[in-house]
């Protein structure tokens, strides 16, 4: 059991494992990857003492295939890899959305493609994580940029799932996921949680994809005594395979909805002296940091700057942006790639505000003095 | 009634039944069955024939792949 | 003796019948084989976790009434390994086709092996990938022809019986779809072995491979299961030679192993142990 009463200095992979556990998570399957490996490590040492189950698994393939597998069955589940490892996952995180089945994938970015950089940092997997499985369905992503944030985001990734019976993803990255920070942990009994909604009607009437007036519908585990059948071929209510073209629609138009009905409770933002700002610094992750103390810097060449920080990276913030947006002249949007979320930032304020991406791709960290930098430069 | 109808011959339920729906007159039933008990229509559904000579074997409903024959005796 | 309509009690009557398979598929025969031997077992609906990956053979079980979970090409093993950690008591069945458990979902079953978890896995071996149109699989033997073997196959197969067993599982069988109660039998044995058993279930795929290699109706291969197979017992008094081509059916291997969750449970009750001489002092 960990002792968390007193503040510990502890990684941010480390903070994820804890969140998970605090959350109910009580499986883990994965298999080794820098620099995720640190969560598996966690888990494999923390969960048996909470009852719950951790496997190493052949690869990642059989890692997310086990956690739906254990979240079918009623467990919490959760794996974590970083890049290779994330492209492996993508066939059978489409097979949890299509399915429905809640559970915590996190990825920790390192550079890429392919191998790249293992121990290096990099948020390129920004776009994949939004459309890395084939087809079309809509999930959400967070993004934490402190080891409390891992702490507070795992459990919130957890809470969402359950929420909306769907899997949920955490770009965390190699900077956040390594970093130490003193941290007091919340008792885990006080820590909110959020459950599954279960049926409440007898096993005859059951329908495991029941479209509620919220469409996302109660669910039941395996063993129960709700004798249902899960395919990833498009189904009916009930899960039983289709091609009834109005069945089909009705199945894909909950996907969105469900996640598009809910955007005010899943889109979740932090600000920092945004209130009179006329130049945002939009960044996540480690590079929020670097733009938190290029606020600071920027304000004391008498810079109106401010952060904005979309801990939801997908579905992409829009409506709170697009608020603050509106008196910004310049938006920085600083990310470790060649421009990824810069994409959205253009697609909700381009009519309104100039919009300049700072990137960085070299396996380094964007500091807040580059950031500065590229305030002065382009802005006149 | 012209034939002579003796106790043996006296008629009874076929002692299995298929059910023709579900059956895709695949044959293996009318092959398998030790008794010969079937034959086939024009479009290659089995029929009971020799009712009487099924021994009640099973080996034609484990054998059917489409849960279309079963027994009438036990 | 049981009843013939047996199998009638345990289909999902909700899906639409006659089924999807081509008119005297085996893949039919293995199912009731494997529902008459639950039968036979009294296991509850409700406590059997169903589970395949994808091939004519995987769409067992959407028409069976348990808890039934069709997975992706190759993982049923690794979404059953899942379902069986986080609820021990279901007794968790795979049933795939041969390209789906020894192809795509090879390093999945050797290492299942390996782990001896308590999961039954019954390969439905056709030779051939049915589903997509007869490509040759990892069983196809030698000198036959697919669609993607127009030359005849060059590779040689896996023995998935030997593979099984190599790689650590604790009851492994095989039986053809001819020798349909005995298949029953040897599944029902699976089922009761506590550890990772594998029942081999040769099928015929006439539509495929049968047509391919010019060898008959649906009949006439179930029929030739009747020729090749030996029985373990005779089998062993056979020189190699004489065993080739020949497919030995009965039960290859039955050992003793310690169960993977067994062996993980006595982890967490060892590191609870602490937790609970706590709560008493407490109290
Ligand atoms: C990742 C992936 N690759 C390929 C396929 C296409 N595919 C569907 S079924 C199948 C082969 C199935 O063969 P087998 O497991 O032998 O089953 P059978 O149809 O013979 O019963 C393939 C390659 C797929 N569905 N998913
Ligand atoms: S075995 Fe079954 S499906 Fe085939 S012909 Fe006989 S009854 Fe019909
Ligand atoms: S039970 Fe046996 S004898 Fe009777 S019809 Fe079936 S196969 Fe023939
Ligand atoms: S293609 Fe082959 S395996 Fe598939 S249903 Fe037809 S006969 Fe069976």
């Amino acid at each position: 059991m960990t002792d968390v009463s007193v503040p510990k200095l502890i990684q941010g992979n480390q903070a994820c494992s804890y969140g998970a556990i605090a959350a109910g998570c009580r499986f883990f399957a994965g298999y080794p990857i820098t620099p995720s490996t640190e969560i598996a490590e966690t888990m494999a040492l923390e969960l048996p003492k909470y009852g719950g189950k951790f496997i190493q698994m052949e690869d990642e393939i059989a890692s997310i295939s086990a956690i739906i597998g254990a979240s079918i069955a009623g467990s919490k589940a959760m794996t974590a890899t970083s890049g290779p490892g994330f492209s492996l996952m993508q066939e059978n995180l489409g097979y949890a959305y299509m399915a429905e089945v809640p559970c915590v994938v996190i990825n920790v970015m390192r550079g890429g493609p392919s191998t790249g950089l293992p121990t290096k940092v990099s948020q390129a997997d920004v776009m994949q994580a939004n459309w890395g499985a084939h087809g079309d369905y809509y999930p959400i992503v967070l993004s934490p940029s402190s080891v409390s944030e891992c702490f507070d985001i795992t459990v919130r990734a957890f809470n969402l799932s359950e929420r909306y019976r769907c899997p949920v993803i955490i770009l965390s990255d190699e900077v956040i996921g390594h970093m130490r920070e003193m941290v007091s942990l919340p008792d885990f009994s006080s820590v909110e949680m959020i459950e599954r909604q279960r049926p409440n009607v007898p096993p005859e009437w059951y329908k495991h994809f029941l479209i509620t007036h919220d469409f996302t519908s109660p669910m039941a585990s395996f063993g129960e005594g709700y004798r249902f059948h899960l395919t990833g071929l498009t189904h009916d209510e009930f899960g039983l395979p289709t091609s009834d073209n109005i069945e089909i629609a009705k199945k894909l138009g909950k996907l969105k909805l469900k996640i598009e009905r809910h955007l005010s409770d899943i889109s979740q933002v932090n600000t920092y002296k945004i209130e009179d700002a006329h130049i945002v610094i939009l960044a996540y992750g480690s590079v929020a940091r670097a733009a938190r103390q290029a606020v600071l810097l920027s304000r004391k060449k008498r810079f109106k700057a401010g952060l904005f920080q979309p801990i939801t990276l997908w579905p992409f913030p829009d409506r709170q942006l697009r608020q603050i947006s509106r008196k910004a002249d310049l938006i920085v949007v600083a990310e470790l790639n060649q421009g990824q979320i810069i994409n959205e930032v253009r697609r909700v304020c381009k009519s309104h505000s100039k919009v300049v991406g700072l990137n960085r791709y070299d396996g380094e960290l964007i500091t807040p003095e580059q950031i500065l930098e590229k305030i002065k430069e382009e802005h006149r | 009634m012209a034939e002579k109808v003796t106790k043996r011959y006296k008629p009874r339920p076929d002692p299995v039944v298929i059910y023709k729906k579900w059956c895709k007159a695949c044959g293996i039933c009318v092959e398998l069955c030790p008794k010969k008990v079937f034959d086939t229509d024009r479009d290659g559904y089995p029929v009971v024939a020799r009712g009487l000579d099924c021994t009640q074997c099973s080996i034609c409903w484990i054998h059917c792949p489409d849960f279309a024959i079963t027994s009438k005796e036990i | 003796m049981q009843k013939s309509d047996v199998t009638h009690q345990y289909l999902r009557h909700t899906m639409e019948f006659p089924n999807v398979w081509c008119p005297g598929c085996g893949i039919g025969i293995v199912l009731g084989a494997f529902i008459r031997a639950v039968d036979r077992l009294h296991i509850s609906k409700d406590d059997l976790a169903l589970v395949s990956g994808i091939g004519c053979t995987a769409r067992i079980p959407a028409y069976v009434d348990f808890n039934t979970l069709h997975t992706t090409h190759g993982r049923p093993i690794a979404f059953a390994t899942g379902v069986k950690l986080a609820n021990p008591k279901l007794k968790v069945v795979v049933i795939s086709g041969d390209g789906d458990i020894l192809a795509i979902g090879g390093n999945h079953f050797i290492h299942a092996c390996r782990r001896n978890i308590d999961i039954t896995v019954v390969v439905v071996n056709n030779y051939i990938y049915g589903m997509t149109g007869g490509q040759y699989s990892p069983t196809t033997p030698m000198g036959k022809r697919a669609s993607t073997a127009p030359y005849l196959t060059v590779e040689p197969p896996f023995d998935t019986c030997n593979l099984a067993i190599s790689s650590g599982a604790t009851f492994v069988a095989r039986s053809t779809v001819y020798h349909a109660t005995q298949l029953s039998s040897l599944i029902e044995k699976a089922l009761v072995k506590k550890g990772f058993s594998v029942v081999e279930a040769m099928s015929n795929c006439h539509t495929q491979y049968g047509r391919l290699n010019r060898e008959g109706t649906a009949v006439r291969m179930i029929q030739a299961f009747k020729n090749v197979a030996v029985p373990v017992s005779t089998a062993a008094k056979l020189s190699p030679e004489k065993l080739e081509g020949k497919i030995v059916i009965g039960v290859l291997h039955d050992i003793e192993r310690p169960e993977y969750i067994e062996h993980y449970q006595k982890i967490i009750d060892r590191l609870q142990l602490p937790k609970m001489a706590d709560k008493e002092e407490k109290e």
